[in-house]
């Protein structure tokens, strides 16, 4: 294989993975627009998509299909009674306090997880086949094209509900201003309840396509959810395009360290370039400059 | 008595007693081993307390300073045999130095972009003690630190230990009460409630916040330099992003912005693994779930909520008393 041959595999799967990332990080920044807090638990939905698609694949032996859907369906569950039974009963938390019940909650889910399906890792089949794709000197894997038809239907279907819908224009309103959103008649309560549905949903989504490449075990949540948090922080907490980008560019750049230099430097690298990042623009690479209000 | 109670100095006598005459209590044995620990990790509470509690400052990287102090002292004594004291010095100072630089750019963040650059520095930390295999034995660890010595007296009992690490922590304490209490203390919740407002009094913010981080760091560096001595082995698992997590949860926990409240949420952190040990697998279950029980119903942590839980159970006892 060639340099540019090299170069162009390493960009394909760090665009993949990026994109994994760019659906975890949407995830956060739902949350964080619509409740001002930091879901630590989030990674823990990702991990959710993975393990129990597993299970329900490979133990109830139900079809991939209705695996993947019920594996949503149940980890979309788990994110409604965190929301309903941790976050909603407190009106008056400060944000740090939500921050330390939303690592309560992660502990928690990836201890049930471990109970209830084991401290095995596993691999999950492709969706529809191994036969590798030459394009352009790289070969790209099916799994590699599902992971992006997903994502950008998830992240298309996302820009339509928050343009398009009432319900997404007042997730948007609260995001603005909560108290205002309030005023307007807004059932703000109902919306973090959304935010949540919403980000589970999308953090079992990218744990389901991204778990036949890379496994799957009650643990794998934490890195992946950092990730994700990473490239929200670099979209600078946008639930829409920044992250998106946010998410590639980290995916591609590691992958692209991890080929280069030193693939036990892979993660290390990642966060290097947030710093970097947050350095030179503290606010994100996608958004201007605010004046802070004293 | 209550008056009494209130002078800081009667206080911090009567805290330093009890830890103090604790080994008697203890008899030796498996809880004067858990106890040290809980020294070790009232030490990093209070270190980042200072920082989170006081400044207003969150950093989920404090276990990357704590890794640091670890790794040289074990480093610098095992491998190249140098004198462990002058070695623990040398290298909080370094570790100092490095947060101080750090921190100008770091510092410069707010709220999550903060934390999330802590942590990415946390991340980095501990991912070079992983790879660097050389110099810190990898994943496997490095064993064979030596215990400290004094003389021909040799620190390698759980209570020579607690002895240790304690006097140290206690002067951490002593040394925490009077910056909290002083110009700093003030300048520091000036910054916690208003930036603006403290440059505005004549604080210099950036740079007192910097300060107070490369202080945090100091003392989490002899912290990990005294852990390496006292288990006399290190490996990069103690020194993760989760333990990053569980000093913030100690700090929160305890009660943010108080000295004591840090060695309460140390002590139950601690105790409670160790605890819920006959749980088996299902401690990680219980421990989340209390973590969440806990800052539900204690939000200002135990420091308040315990004295809070006490008032509210004595009222209820006098008014049944009232209606009977």
């Amino acid at each position: 294989m060639n340099l540019v041959q090299q170069l162009s595999q390493y960009i394909l799967s760090g665009l993949s993975t990026g994109a994994i990332y760019a659906l975890i990080g949407v995830g956060f920044a739902i949350i964080h627009n619509a409740t001002g807090i930091i879901n630590f638990a989030q990674g823990e939905f990702v991990m959710l998509g993975g393990m129990l698609t597993f299970f329900f694949f490979s133990a109830l032996k139900v079809p991939l299909l209705l695996a993947v859907a019920l594996a949503t369906g149940v980890s979309t569950m788990a994110g409604v009674v965190f929301e309903r039974l941790a976050i909603r009963p407190l009106k008056n938390a400060t944000p740090i306090n939500l921050v330390i019940i939303t690592i309560g909650g992660s502990i928690l889910i990836r201890g049930i997880a471990m109970l209830l399906l084991g401290k095995d890792t596993h691999s999950l089949p492709t969706f529809s086949g191994d036969e590798p794709i030459m394009l352009g000197g790289a070969t790209v894997l099916p799994q590699h094209l599902w992971i992006f038809a997903v994502t950008l239907v998830v992240i298309v279907c996302s820009k339509l509900f928050f343009s398009h819908t009432i319900s997404g224009k007042a997730m948007r309103a609260c995001s603005y201003n909560r108290r205002a959103a309030g005023l307007v008649g807004i059932d703000v309560r109902r919306m973090v309840l959304f935010s949540f549905t919403i980000s589970a949903a999308m953090g079992s989504m990218a744990g389901i396509i991204i778990a036949p490449l890379t496994m799957t075990s009650y643990d794998v949540g934490v890195m992946l959810g950092l990730k994700g948090f990473c490239a929200a922080i670099i979209g600078g907490m946008s639930s829409g395009l920044g992250t998106v980008f946010g998410g590639l560019i980290l995916g591609v750049l590691e992958a692209l360290g991890a080929g280069l230099f030193s693939s036990g430097y892979k993660d290390a690298i990642a966060f290097i370039i947030l710093l970097l990042i947050l350095f030179i623009r503290p606010q994100g690479l996608f958004r201007r400059g605010e004046s802070e209000r004293v | 008595m209550k008056s009494f109670l209130r002078n800081e100095a009667v206080r911090f006598i009567l805290f330093s007693v009890m830890i103090l005459a604790l080994p008697a209590l203890l008899a030796g044995g498996y809880l004067l081993n858990v106890f040290v620990f809980v020294g070790i990790h009232t030490l990093l509470a209070v270190a980042l307390n200072l920082l989170l509690g006081y400044a207003g400052q969150i950093s989920l990287g404090q276990a990357a300073f704590f890794g640091l102090g670890a790794y040289a002292s074990g480093i610098l004594t095992a491998t190249y045999g140098q004198n462990p004291w002058w070695v623990m010095v040398a290298v909080a100072l370094t570790v100092g130095l490095l947060a101080f630089l750090v921190g100008f750019p770091i510092l410069k963040l707010k709220g999550h972009y903060l934390a999330m650059a802590t942590l990415g520095f946390g991340i980095i930390v501990y991912i070079a003690l992983n790879e660097a295999v050389d110099l810190t034995g990898g994943p496997s660890g490095l064993p064979g630190i030596p215990n400290l010595t004094v003389g021909s007296y040799v620190f390698d009992s759980d209570l020579k230990n607690y002895y240790l690490i304690w006097g140290v922590t206690l002067g951490a304490i002593l040394l925490s009460l009077n910056l909290v209490n002083s110009r700093i203390g003030r300048g520091l919740r000036a910054i916690h409630d208003s930036e603006v407002a403290a440059r505005v009094m004549g604080i210099r913010v950036r740079l007192l916040k910097v300060q107070i981080f490369a202080l945090s760091a100091v003392i989490s560096s002899i912290a990990g330099s005294l852990y390496a001595h006292t288990m006399t082995f290190v490996s990069p698992t103690s020194f993760g992003f989760n333990f990053s997590v569980e000093l913030v949860t100690m700090v929160i926990i305890g009660g943010l912005g108080s000295i004591y409240g840090s060695f309460l949420g140390a002590a139950l952190l601690t105790l409670l693994p160790e605890m819920l040990r006959a749980f088996q697998d299902y401690d990680i279950v219980v421990y989340g779930f209390l973590l969440i029980v806990m800052t539900m119903f204690m939000p200002g942590g135990l420091v308040r909520g315990v004295p809070e839980l006490a008032r509210r159970l004595l009222a209820r006892g006098e008014k049944g008393r009232a209606d009977a």
